[in-house]
């Protein structure tokens, strides 16, 4: 294995853990406040509910890292590729700079994060998209990131798990962002062929370009409560149809409701019920 | 600024034809004076000083629409997205027309619905039984209404695939025609898993081991396109364009503002020379000067032998090497 897997930092800083601002004391967290119903609650309390709102419920986005600590056993995991650089395959004005930005607000070198290692005591890859960079949008190093991992899951003959975020195609890289969904969703269908499980776990917001690739392509897909998930963004399908959307459309709910999420599974439950779905799938 | 030109050449067009008219009605005189007459060369006299005189202003019309022409050597990329627009452009039912035979059209997904977005069937080309399909736009709003535009709804990508898988069963290689302002931004289209549509299409087209050419004859834009162009070839005409998304939607979203159009040309690298540079296009088919619209034979015949000269290529290759041949096409990019 040695040579591809990279030991990476585990020990991340608390306002790395979530998206939000964070009120600070002292330097110290003590209350976060909740994007929704703008009330504080207490740091742990946040914590201990796996940062869902303790009052309202909301669902605050997290960090691949931290998602990848909740999912893996203990300590049981190793990231793949983590020294893929982001790239400026369209030389875009003022493109590196944002990019740079981005790494410095995340930590993160891209919006995706692949590791392999052992859930419920079963291996799996697993990729995590961020939303917190560039709103997980999809460039060509996302692409090439996600479609190596599960080209790792195939060769290795582990299930393959995705957690998408994604606010659609990553517009400075133009036709190569386009380019990423035939590449990644070809790598799926090879996964496929392959008789691996493939599950995929839709989280706030999966739109454009990994919906209409990899996020869709899933044997199992399951939905984080609330999260928006859809190919068009509300406001353009507003402006095309001029008139106003149904309350939840396209929420986790609502495609639950028109036949395209098996199941909403809860953050409290995510752990469990994927390693429930490993060992039905287990193979003999 | 191309559609300026295009103004002018089509007056000049219209002025030509108007004088060659007037000179063909002066040539049936000539002929009839020429049958009846015993003195020829006096009787036609006139009519002969008219036909010079209309021949002049012909050349000089011509020339004039000669220089405009010109013009359009050198197009800017906003000036590309007009001509790929343009309303007299050749669209998929033309270059059915034009280049296939035997075209028997299938309708519907089978499933749920048919999409007149996406248009197609099978038929003959240069006598092999091929697949042929593509999103359809019309030359009228009567007709565009009908085919929405060129946008299609998740029934129009599952009746292609429902297309494509049969050219597969019956090892028909496929051709596509890709001419999309995009996916349709609907709310049934939602509903309908757009997203689960495109996204089956990509994974599904990998897996062909017949060979798929796709050449892009106008716009092409975002997973809409992608969704029947996931091939072995991509062809584009000279002045089609392929992008992420339209210039007018790449604009809006990344600066708030849709009227900045031209920037967005400019920068987003979508003409089939950049696409040719950037190793997604494999090759750029060539268009008469001032656009696909001013000559139809003139294109059906360039795309013909660029399509012809693919195809043949492909068909040596062995099903399993041209699943992998369309394979490597996209695990190189990016
Ligand atoms: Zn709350």
């Amino acid at each position: 294995m040695g040579s591809i897997l990279k030991t990476a930092s585990f020990s991340f800083s608390k306002k790395r853990e979530i998206s939000e601002e964070v009120d600070q004391k002292d330097g110290e967290t003590l209350f976060v406040t909740c994007k929704k119903c703008q009330r504080r609650s207490m740091k742990r309390l946040w914590k201990e509910n796996y940062y869902v709102c303790p009052i309202c419920g909301k669902y605050q986005s997290i960090s691949a890292h931290y998602r990848m600590s909740l999912i893996f056993d203990p300590g049981q995991y190793k990231e793949l590729y983590a020294d893929m650089k982001a790239s400026d395959p369209m030389n875009f004005p003022e493109y590196a700079q944002k990019v740079a930005k981005q790494k410095e607000a995340t930590g993160l070198e891209e919006a995706a994060v692949a590791a392999v290692g052992r859930i419920g005591g079963h291996k799996a890859t697993v990729i995590v998209l961020d939303s917190r960079f560039f709103m997980g949008s999809m460039s060509s190093v996302v692409g090439e990131k996600v479609t190596k991992a599960i080209e790792y899951a195939t060769k290795k003959k582990t299930p393959l798990i995705i957690f998408s975020a994604s606010g659609g195609a990553r517009m400075q890289e133009g036709i190569y962002s386009l380019m990423q969904m035939a590449k990644t969703s070809a790598a799926v269908e090879e996964f496929n062929a392959s008789g691996g499980l493939y599950i995929s776990y839709l989280t706030h917001p999966t739109t454009g370009g990994v919906t209409a690739s990899f996020a869709t392509l899933g044997d199992i897909t399951l939905a984080e409560p609330g999260a928006l998930i859809g190919f068009a963004g509300p406001r353009v399908i507003e402006q095309t149809i001029h008139k106003k959307l149904p309350k939840g459309f396209q929420k986790s709910e609502y495609l639950e409701a028109h036949g395209f999420v098996d199941k909403i599974v809860p953050r409290n439950e995510m752990r469990q019920t994927i390693i429930q779905l490993l060992e039905l799938h287990e193979k003999k | 600024m191309i559609d300026k030109i295009l103004e002018k050449v089509e007056e000049l067009d219209a002025q030509i034809e108007e004088v060659e008219g007037r000179a063909t009605e002066v040539t049936q005189d000539l002929v009839e004076v020429v049958e009846y007459s015993e003195e020829v060369m006096e009787d036609t006299f006139e009519e002969r000083i008219s036909l010079e005189e209309h021949d002049k202003e012909i050349i000089k019309l011509k020339s004039m629409r000669e220089y405009f022409l010109s013009e359009c050597q050198t197009l800017t990329p906003e000036d590309r997205v007009f001509l790929a627009r343009h309303s007299q452009r050749p669209h998929v039912d033309d270059f059915i027309d034009g280049i296939f035979t035997d075209f028997f059209e299938q309708k519907g997904d089978h499933l749920y619905d048919e999409d007149q977005s996406i248009y197609g069937g099978i038929a003959r080309f240069h006598g092999i039984p091929v697949t042929v399909l593509g999103h359809r736009k019309g030359h009228t709003m009567e007709d565009n209404m009908k085919y929405n535009f060129g946008m299609p709804c998740p029934e129009g990508y599952r009746k292609a695939l429902r297309l494509m898988n049969q050219a597969e069963k019956f090892k028909r290689p496929i051709i596509t025609f890709i001419d999309t302002p995009g996916a349709y931004p609907g709310m049934e289209a939602e509903e309908h898993g757009q997203g689960e549509a495109i996204a089956t299409n990509l994974a599904k087209m990998s897996q062909f081991h017949v060979p798929v050419i796709s050449v892009v004859t106008g716009e092409g834009n975002s997973g809409g396109a992608l969704a029947i162009g996931v091939a072995n070839r991509i062809l584009m005409l000279e002045n089609a364009v392929y992008s992420i998304l339209s210039p007018e939607g790449f604009a809006s979203i990344l600066w708030k503002d849709a009227n900045r159009k031209k920037e967005a040309c400019e920068i987003m690298k979508l003409t089939a020379a950049d696409l040719k540079e950037a190793k997604v296009c494999d090759e750029v088919i060539k268009e008469p000067l001032g656009g696909a619209q001013r000559n139809y034979d003139e294109v059906m015949r360039n795309l013909d032998a660029v399509l012809w000269k693919h195809l043949q290529e492909l068909m040596k290759l062995s099903p399993n090497d041209v699943k992998s041949d369309r394979q490597m096409k996209y695990r190189k990019i990016g």
